[in-house]
């Protein structure tokens, strides 16, 4: 895709505010903790899971709650920072994760707001600590299109992301799925885990991916996931003694002059990140995470997503009108199906706008899907059984193994045009109130 | 762009309160001809794939155009042939354009009508599945087809091979040779024998009338006891037969183009033949003593719907195996019935319609024993 950033990173702008939106937190039903006007420390909770109160979500940053913006029957879509000149943090107190149990480590983490970023499977949800889980799953690479290569990100970091590690490993068994093609000696050599390596493109670097291929979910059981980045936090809380949420994420796509990374403090407000550097404001997509699992945004009055580690922009394609596209060669449209001449061109990288470029139809090709993913699972058949509500069939066909990110690439490529993450989104939390 | 700004100033019309709203599906569907329609994803992945099922059916309709040209020029053929006129390329071409062209017409205008009525009825925009359909049935019909039983049978397809069930992608009987199949068997007289192959009288002047011609297929004349000896107009497809189905030439120049592009599967294709010629082989060691098992497998292959078959209706996704091992099991029983009808039943010359429309109806049980071992699979994983 257009757009690859280069390797260089820069500070975002002062961000006005700082914001935790908790539609990011899969499956947690917020209970608010703080009133407007009130000071924070960062660190300090603003919302906890009214299932699980132990599990705190907290502020990024130290300053004060400016607003807690309310949609659609009261339901809570951010809570807002102003953030102060000189931070404060809550001070956690910096402790070896070698002498620690794991239940310390976990208490630490529940009590520092870093367990909210922990998801889980089945359901892809935010993890219940209630659980003992099998084993917990990092993958240190994102082989999504324009993505960060963690190995940059992780510069500087390292000493921080193998005490995250360590601390993961106290908890339960951790598994580490690096890329054939990463050398760092942080990843190769990362101590206390299970080292797998993963080769080819996406979606290899799917955490859901290399579960299937390492140990597959079964019913019944739990498995953790987490994000390399949220590693580096919990590295940084046991070896400092504070939440700091200052990542490098990726700021790309074909829309944004010179893409690079940006470093930036989680839940700044994008404007703060992309503002100025857009080639231009009408008809652009400006998107809250990658292009596949992304949600779509705008400038204004929105934040960097908890789970985000890039914003892209590309054209929205809105002002397009191809003239009898069923017929044309079509040398610019990407496809991997080869009825489009566009394999003839040298250049590989694409100009890829969001237009769905057809309609949506009963699924028609077979096989489509199972050439994008890679599990032992039939996609199609789990499709079906989700979308006629089956629960019996829906488990029968490892709904238990999946996530929607899982059908990303599914969904790039069904000519049929379904919403297959939306659908599997559905399946889940159907699922999971069945079970509850 | 005037015509652009032409649709977006009539398109009011066709929505929600417009006065020609009860139109609605029918300008969708020629807006979205004209124009890729430039909706932008609301949910889940920001971007898509170019392929949609339009970009699909169309790769196949062209994909159909080799054996569509080849059969207009090879009904022009026969008939002069049988007339016993020399004639040159192009008057042969243009008699076998004008008899195979009603067909064609009444074909889509049918079935399109039907279609148009029930995505009006049901609100749903108008899929393009019977843009193949379509274009197929007129190439498995003899060229002397009446057009008032190719009407009924389109419209009895449409209506009760795939409406019923739902539309594209619901129907678990291949459209076409439902079509096919209802002639068959409702006016067997119109499409077997030896009587129907060959157009025996003038279009518009062109041509000559000839009386009592008959002229039997190579299949037709096998099932008698009279096996015509191999030769390579059995592969150029100068032979009698069914309009689409004689040249092998032209069909593979349309399993090319499916196959590289993905839409036909390899596995299915292949796996027709294999089945096919090894069944064949079977009967000439051990078959029962007649002239249709004793005909060599190349010849079998080559010869009646057996490559049109295999190109283009075994591996119609809808009606055939999702599952990838299930398609290998499909493509075999295919290629072993078609074989074993034409040559056990002398009643039934040609096997492969029958044998595609059995197998229609077991793709769903071959599909379950494999996606039940994957399940089987995860309950073992938990037992262990």
């Amino acid at each position: 895709m257009a757009g690859q950033p280069e390797k260089k990173t820069v500070s975002a702008g002062a961000s006005a505010s700082y914001a935790l939106c908790p539609d990011d937190f899969t499956g947690v039903t917020p209970k608010i903790v703080v009133k407007e006007q009130q000071n924070v420390k960062a660190g300090e909770a603003l919302f906890i899971d009214k299932n699980h109160p132990e599990v705190k979500f907290v502020s990024p940053v130290s300053g004060q709650v400016t607003a807690v913006n309310r949609g659609a029957r009261r339901k809570v879509m951010s809570i807002v920072v102003a953030p102060e000149e000189k931070q404060n943090y809550v001070e956690f107190g910096t402790k070896s994760v070698q002498s620690l149990s794991g239940q310390e480590v976990l208490s630490i983490l529940l009590e520092a707001g870093l367990f909210g970023f922990f998801r889980q499977r089945p359901y892809d949800v935010v993890a219940s600590p209630s659980d003992s889980p099998r084993g917990i799953f990092v993958s240190a690479f994102d082989s999504k299109p324009l993505a960060p290569d963690f190995e940059y990100v992780l510069e500087g970091n390292e000493l921080d992301f193998q005490t995250g590690l360590s601390a993961l490993a106290k908890i339960a068994p951790t598994t580490l799925g690096i890329s054939a093609k990463q050398s760092a000696k942080a990843l190769k050599e990362a101590k206390n885990v299970d080292l797998y390596v993963f080769q080819g493109a996406h979606p290899a670097g799917n955490v859901g991916v290399q579960i299937n291929h390492i140990r597959p979910v079964n019913k019944g059981e739990v498995v953790w996931t987490v994000d390399p980045e949220t590693v580096i936090f919990i590295g940084r809380l046991f070896n400092k003694g504070i939440v700091d949420m200052t990542r490098t994420i990726v700021l790309a796509g074909a829309e944004v002059n010179d893409p690079s990374y940006v470093k930036v403090v989680a839940g700044a407000e994008l404007s703060s990140i992309a503002g100025g550097r857009l080639k231009r404001t009408e008809n652009v997509r400006i998107i809250n995470g990658n292009v596949l699992t992304g949600k779509k945004t705008t400038l204004e009055n929105s934040w960097l997503g908890a789970f985000s580690n890039m914003i892209t922009v590309i054209p929205e394609g809105d002002d397009v009108n191809e003239f009898m596209g069923w017929i044309m060669p079509r040398f610019n449209q990407f496809s991997v199906s080869r009825s489009f001449f566009s394999w003839l061109r040298c250049k590989k990288e694409f100009n890829i706008d969001a237009r769905i470029k057809g309609s949506e139809r009963h699924m028609i090709m077979s096989n489509e899907y199972d050439k994008v993913f890679p599990m032992d699972i039939y996609p199609e058949y789990l499709i079906k059984a989700i979308i006629t509500g089956n629960i019996d069939k829906m488990e029968a066909y490892g709904i238990y193994e999946v996530a929607p990110e899982d059908f990303a690439l599914c969904e790039f490529v069904d000519s049929s045009k379904l919403e297959l993450q939306r659908i599997v989104r559905q399946g889940l939390d159907n699922l999971r109130a069945e079970m509850a | 762009m005037s015509l652009r700004n032409y649709i977006d100033k009539i398109k009011p019309n066709f929505e929600e309160g417009g006065k020609l709203h009860a139109l609605h599906s029918v300008f969708e569907g020629f807006e979205s001809f004209l124009y890729v329609p430039n909706a932008t994803s609301k949910s889940g992945v920001n971007i898509h794939d170019s392929f949609d099922s339009k970009r699909m059916m169309i790769m196949v309709v062209i994909a159909l155009v080799p054996a569509l040209l080849f059969g207009m020029y090879n009904v022009g053929y026969q008939h002069y042939l049988a007339a016993g006129l020399e004639m040159s390329f192009w008057p042969m071409f243009f008699f076998g354009f004008l008899a195979v062209l009603p067909r064609i017409i009444v074909s889509y205008a049918v079935g399109l009508i039907i279609e148009f009525v029930v995505a009006q009825w049901k609100n749903e925009e108008i899929q393009e599945g019977y843009l193949v359909s379509g274009f197929i049935i007129p190439l498995i019909i003899p060229a002397t087809c009446p057009l008032w039983i190719l009407a009924l049978a389109v419209a009895f397809s449409v209506i009760f091979a795939k409406e019923i069930f739902g539309g594209t992608g619901m129907n678990f009987l291949n459209v076409a040779l439902i079509a096919r199949a209802f002639i068959f068997f409702a006016y067997p007289s119109v499409i077997s024998g030896d009587a129907v192959w060959v157009v025996d009288h003038s279009i518009l002047g062109l041509g000559a009338d000839i009386d009592g011609l008959t002229q039997a297929t190579v299949l037709g004349s096998a099932s008698t006891g009279a096996v015509d000896a191999f030769d390579m107009n059995m592969v150029w497809g100068f032979i009698p037969g069914s309009v689409g189905e004689t040249s092998v030439i032209a069909i593979a120049l349309g399993a090319l183009l499916l196959l590289y592009t993905g839409i036909a599967s390899w596995k299915t294709m292949l796996s027709v033949f294999v089945g096919g010629a090894l069944t064949a082989v079977l009967y000439n060691k051990v078959g029962p003593d007649n002239a249709m098992a004793a005909m060599p497998w190349y010849q079998h292959l080559v010869v009646g719907g057996f490559c049109f078959g295999a190109v283009f209706m075994a591996t119609d996704p809808v009606t055939s195996c999702r599952t990838e091992g299930g398609k290998w099991i499909y493509g075999l029983l295919i290629g072993f019935m078609a074989i074993t009808i034409r040559v056990m039943n002398p009643g039934f010359p040609e096997g492969m319609m029958l044998a595609i429309l059995l197998l229609n109806c077991f793709a769903p049980l071959i599909d379950y024993c494999f996606v039940q071992a994957n399940v089987n699979k995860r309950v073992k994983r938990i037992n262990k």
